[in-house]
């Protein structure tokens, strides 16, 4: 890549963006993670998922976790949601260790996890009722998100009846009703075609913009991670360890035209350089050596 | 529809094949039946007495093996005397669709034989209060007992160990000491169906709801949900669907255990009706009886599996059956 030698370095900030950084960091701080640790105890011995895990998030910010598979991204979030224990170190959101899952941290999965019993309204409303809202109550904070999320038509729809896309907003604006203080993200557009994957990425901002919220969201797509992020924490695997926290230094508001920016490329750069320069994975040793079985007259290339 | 068209693998069917084809899974063992009653050389190997010449032990009527009615015929030959006369017919034990389908009819509308005897519509109904009663009281306990094991590792170690081994218990020999508990009428006969289901119906139950997808009491757990609230907001609306098609494999199951439990004590029901109409040989009687307990059976099924449609509008693997 010799394009790189004419890119700015990915350190360089703009005084615009410099300004930015400033004022977040003058906020209070939401997330801290203190020598976060993981081993999982398996058959074969004990996996090391997380280790030495050091970082902080403040009120407001957008912070994107990427790194290798297997690098414990997806442990990380579940630990922060407090559906997984953490063997060392500390998670503190506004100062108090968190001990279990609860309200002020919502998370969107992967995985569709709509409740396919309940119309999509009542999915919406689920985490309010579950905090003793009354349905009326409930049923109204649920038509707002709806229609901030632009699917009051499907309100009585039932999940089966919806697209990948439409899922994962319902599934956003579930967890977001309940008010959390942060919002957890693990891969929530892994599983949609890239069309889609776009929009949600503006419409996520969008809601960002608009609301109260941190964001801590898990990706292993790296335009994805620059897009969205101010900051992206960057893992490695084996054990799963902090490699870098990187400011991103492309301009707010964000827009896809950005992607060809000196700052994107530059950042996305440094990614690559991050992600795949470390020993190779055992897969990579097996190299495929192909047999030609058709006419070599008949060729397609 | 071509043939080479109906092994593509899960493929889907138009209603109106699926309607035909249903039609003829039951027309084809009707016709089979049919073939092996009307006509006279396909197997009938008994022949009926129409007329017993001079064969002194023959009977007008008798049924006698095709042996020996041709060795009579020979002798009766070569002696000079008359020959007996008669007809192919099945043995006593197959009577013919025409005949059951009477006894069918008749079973409704005659009054029974003996004094003492039930209608056939008296049995049925007993039965199926058995049936009932029992399945309904296993219900009561393995349902609830089942969602808990599925839910609750510590409560499933406890549990199901124990009913693990007693399921391999046959449940008909608890019938002595069912009846020496309970005395002989329906008590013993609805602790059988209880002992038959209710250990199958715990394990059955516990492993349905082990099956709910882990990820939505996560997704639960983590809007807050408490964990009584995540029992009944979310194991039991999520895993409703899957129990309810359980309980309706049980209950066919319950009926297996219907006959042996009505022999238990003294017998009554459709069993007594069908051992006493075997005990004088009206086999069109037992069949049609036989086939009552049939129609019952997937008529009962057929209505729970519509029911459950509506119930479970949101289910789509419900809506697909
Ligand atoms: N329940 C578990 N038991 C044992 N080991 C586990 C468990 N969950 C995860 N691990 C291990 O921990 C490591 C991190 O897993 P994790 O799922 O967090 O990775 P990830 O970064 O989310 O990967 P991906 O990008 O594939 O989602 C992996 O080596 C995995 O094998
Ligand atoms: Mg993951």
């Amino acid at each position: 890549m010799n394009t790189t030698n004419h890119l700015p370095s990915y350190l360089e900030q703009s005084d615009a963006v410099r300004n930015r950084f400033d004022r977040l960091k003058a906020r209070e701080v939401l997330l801290e993670i203190k020598d976060l640790g993981k081993n999982y105890k398996t058959a074969k011995g004990i996996v090391t998922a997380l280790k030495d895990v050091n970082f902080t998030v403040h009120r407001r910010e957008f912070v994107c976790v990427i790194g290798p598979s297997g690098c414990g991204k997806s442990t990380l979030a579940r630990i922060l949601a407090g559906l997984e224990s953490h063997t060392s170190g500390e998670v503190l959101l506004d100062g108090k260790p968190v001990t279990g899952p609860g309200r002020d941290r919502g998370m969107v999965f992967q995985g569709y996890t709509l409740f396919p019993w309940l119309t999509v309204k009542k999915n919406v409303m689920f985490g309010l009722e579950m905090n003793n809202l009354s349905a009326t109550e409930a049923g109204r904070e649920a038509e707002l998100w709806l229609e901030l999320i632009g699917l009051e038509k499907f309100a009585h729809a039932y999940p089966h009846e919806l697209s990948g896309g439409m899922k994962q907003r319902v599934a956003i604006a579930r967890a977001l009703v309940n008010q959390p203080r942060i919002l957890l993200m693990d891969e929530p557009f892994g599983a949609l075609d890239a069309q889609s994957r776009v929009k949600m990425q503006a419409h996520l901002l969008e809601i960002w913009r608009s609301i109260d919220i941190t964001v801590l969201f898990i990706t292993h797509d790296l335009d994805e991670a620059i897009f969205l992020a101010d900051r992206i924490l960057v893992l490695k695997a084996h054990p799963g360890e902090v490699q870098e926290l990187i400011e991103v230094p492309v301009q707010r508001p964000r827009s896809p035209e950005q992607f060809a920016s000196p700052e994107f490329l530059a950042t996305k750069a440094r990614l690559e350089s991050l992600i795949h320069t470390p020993e190779p994975e055992p897969d990579a040793e097996v190299k495929p050596h192909m047999i030609r079985f058709v006419n070599i007259a008949d060729n397609v290339e | 529809m071509n043939i080479s068209s109906w092994f593509v693998a899960r493929k889907d069917l138009s209603q109106g094949n699926k309607t035909l084809l249903g039609i003829g899974s039951f027309l084809f063992p009707l016709l089979i039946w049919c073939v092996v009653s009307y006509v006279p050389f396909v197997w009938h190997p008994m022949v009926r007495i129409s007329n017993p010449g001079d064969v002194d032990y023959f009977q007008s009527g008798m049924l006698v093996d095709k042996t020996v009615y041709k060795d009579e015929q020979a002798n009766m030959h070569t002696a000079g005397k008359t020959p007996p006369q008669g007809k192919p017919a099945n043995p006593i034990y197959l009577p013919a669709p025409l005949d059951v389908a009477k006894a069918f009819y008749t079973g409704f509308t005659t009054a029974p034989d003996q004094q003492d005897g039930q209608w056939l519509y008296q049995s049925l109904w007993h039965s199926i209060q058995i049936i009932f009663w029992g399945f309904f009281l296993s219900s009561i306990i393995g349902v609830p007992l089942g969602i808990f094991c599925g839910t609750y590792t510590p409560v499933s170690r406890l549990i199901e160990p124990f009913v693990e081994f007693f399921r391999y218990l046959p449940a008909p020999a608890f019938g002595a000491l069912a009846v020496a508990i309970l005395g002989i009428y329906d008590g013993p006969k609805i602790a059988i169906i209880v002992i038959g289901t209710l250990f199958q119906q715990i394990l059955i139950i516990a492993n349905t709801t082990r099956k709910l997808d882990y990820a939505l009491i996560e997704a639960a757990m983590t809007l807050g949900t408490s964990r009584i609230k995540l029992l009944l907001h979310v194991i039991l609306p999520g895993v409703l669907p899957e129990i309810y098609r359980d309980q309706r494999i049980l209950l066919g199951w319950a009926w297996t255990y219907l006959i042996v439990a009505e022999l238990i004590g003294a017998s009554s029901g459709i069993t007594w009706f069908i051992t006493q109409q075997a005990r004088y040989q009206h086999f069109n009687n037992v069949y049609a009886a036989i086939f009552m307990i049939g129609l019952l059976g997937i008529g009962g099924d057929m209505l729970l599996a519509a029911l459950g449609k509506r119930l479970f509008r949101w289910n789509l693997s419900a809506n697909k059956e």
